[in-house]
């Protein structure tokens, strides 16, 4: 199966058509709109659907718990008044350990009603387990491509877990180096196999995540007589904010404030084979959040179905060190040892809930399991042995790919706020960019105006200065 | 004795990509080095050494061949090393509960 990467990226449309089972030009307005929620549509499932499909493999429907000792220790720095109630939705508690397993669940069942005999993912993170796991569950085939290496073959140990975990639920992994040609890989994988693209991005993957909002917006609802202030969501690629705010608002919870976290990595180039391995965080940071939203369609199927921008109220940026703090303190404090990414979004809670009222109520909406290879002591020994500087400090002072600062107290965790304007500008001139030559209908303005959550004004304007 | 024998659960490496196949506009670091990967299965030749081309079957029953890299390969990433960094963060955590609530009592 030797083909050039020029060659397999050219028949790109023909091996997804016959990988997802979609036709995504059904779909298509113009070079800039698409019909979003006709997608979503497509595949024909209710929330209440997804919810028993995702029961009859174990997924969903886990315990939201009140971290009480966590709202006390906020409160012991917060202003008089003020430090919200924070609570978890302790995802970990699924089959393969995360919040995947909904983003997996109903494309595996979609995969098998289609008839394919097995399944392909791209992914260095907990999805590629979620994917092995319920492909096991409904008697599919998994194959899982991953990013593992650098060029000296020394392996991120988070990721190198990973490929642990996909190989004990029986998946074929491909460990592979550094490079944006994971998705090439992916197309020849598919073409040689005819299996399914699971890919994170396709409607039934976003479905699944929907249950989460719908779920902890009811459980919160059913305890306090009232929807959650605040949900605070791990942020990457897209999918756990579009599919968890989509939830909230099916399940009524249309007031609550949607916040984005991501670990700020900014600076290190996600692509290059020297910064690959001086991170201590493979997924949920920056070199995922931001550039997903503000080009969202940079994915491995034609039309992105995960569309943060649409969603998100606020986005904010936490340091790896505070991260690692607030790991420590979940599992001391609170009796819960997790993993990374929704300690992620924890950092973020710990910070914004002194903003709140006491009354208030903040979600972090996952949590995720933890084991050799992910855990704060494993990472930071990883991090000294690729020249980090790991000290105890102001976390400010962090510097990505040079050194993580520790906090010393509760009181120096704090969020970066980042620009959502800009953000919405600058996927909205990406667009209009990408569409060189290309004029724009009033339905293509009213598109990017709900795709980035903007005003029709707010989009004129960009349309105005790129014309000049 | 061969390195390794049929059945025998081994590792093969693969060159997928040599850097002047790979796309363009990758960082330096990156364009310079050759596209690899890594794949394990169980060896359907009679019996290999390393660097011997050869024939895997996968844990899904696919058929993919390579070099071959390592036999019996095993996982070694592990809890690391005790960080001081981080030892006494639960400790400090707990005092400062324990004065707001001394402190809530007077």
């Amino acid at each position: 199966m030797d083909a050039s990467y020029s060659e397999v990226m050219s028949k790109k449309q023909e091996i997804l058509l016959r990988a997802t089972g979609i036709d995504y030009d059904e779909f298509e307005f113009s070079p800039i709109s698409f019909d979003y929620e006709r997608l979503m549509n497509s595949c024909d499932y209710s929330l209440q659907d997804v919810q028993k499909i995702l029961l009859e493999t174990g997924v969903g429907q886990t315990q939201l718990v009140e971290l009480k000792n966590l709202t006390e220790l906020v409160r012991s720095i917060a202003p008089s008044g003020k430090g919200g109630r924070i609570f978890v939705k302790d995802e970990a508690a699924n089959p393969s350990g995360s919040f995947k397993d909904r983003r997996a669940a109903l494309s595996i069942y979609q995969a098998k009603k289609l008839g394919y005999k097995g399944v392909v993912a791209a992914s260095s993170g907990n999805y590629g387990a979620a994917v092995a796991s319920q492909a096991a569950k409904r008697g599919l085939r998994s194959i899982i491509l991953q990013e593992v290496y650098d060029s000296r073959k020394v392996g991120q140990p988070e990721i190198l877990e990973k490929t642990r975990a996909c190989e004990a639920y029986g998946a074929e992994v491909w460990q592979l180096t550094v490079g944006p040609e994971l998705f090439y890989i992916m197309l020849r994988v598919l073409e040689d196999t005819g299996f399914f693209s699971a890919s994170l991005y396709v409607p039934t993957s976003v479905l699944g995540i929907e249950t989460l909002g719908y779920e902890l917006a009811n459980q919160v609802l059913k305890r306090e007589g009232r929807f959650p202030d605040m949900v605070l969501v791990t942020h990457a690629g897209g999918g756990n904010v579009t599919g968890t705010a989509r939830g909230l608002i099916k399940a009524g919870s249309r007031d609550t404030v949607v916040v984005g976290v991501s670990v700020d990595l900014r600076g290190l180039h996600m692509a290059s084979d020297n910064d690959f391995n001086r991170k201590s965080f493979t997924t949920g940071h920056s070199g995922f959040g931001i550039p997903f939203l503000t080009w969202p369609d940079r994915t491995d199927v034609p039309r992105n179905c995960a569309r943060g921008l649409r969603y998100l109220d606020r986005y904010v940026l936490v340091s790896q060190g505070e991260v690692f703090y607030t790991t420590e303190l979940l599992a001391k404090l609170e009796g819960m040892e997790r993993g990374p990414a929704g300690n992620t979004s924890l950092a973020g809670a710990l910070a914004v809930a002194r903003e709140l009222d006491r009354d208030q109520i903040l979600v972090v909406q996952e949590t995720e399991y933890t084991a050799a290879g992910k855990m704060p002591s494993s990472q930071l020994t990883f991090a000294k042995k690729n020249g980090i500087k790991v000290t105890r400090g102001n976390p400010r002072e962090n510097t990505p790919g040079k050194s993580i600062v520790i906090p010393e107290r509760i009181d120096q965790i704090a969020v970066e706020d980042f620009n959502m304007e800009k953000i919405r500008l600058s996927y909205i001139e990406n667009s209009i960019r990408a569409a060189a030559d290309y004029s724009l209908t009033d339905q293509d303005e009213r598109f990017l105006a709900e795709d980035s959550k903007s005003s029709l004004d707010q989009v004129h304007e960009v349309i105005q200065s790129s014309n000049h | 004795m061969p390195d390794a024998e049929r059945n025998d659960l081994v590792q093969i490496h693969k060159t997928i990509l040599e850097p002047h196949e790979r796309p363009d506009n990758l960082p330096p670091s990156t364009a310079a080095v050759p596209y690899e990967c890594w794949i394990k299965g169980f060896l359907m030749d009679e019996s290999a050494n390393m660097g011997d081309e050869v024939r895997v079957k996968t844990f899904i029953g696919r058929e993919i061949s390579g070099v071959l890299y390592q036999v019996s390969p095993k996982y070694d990433h592990n809890f690391g090393e005790a960080q001081k960094e981080i030892l006494s963060i639960g400790y400090e955590a707990h005092q400062q509960l324990e004065n707001k609530h001394e402190g809530n009592r007077e």
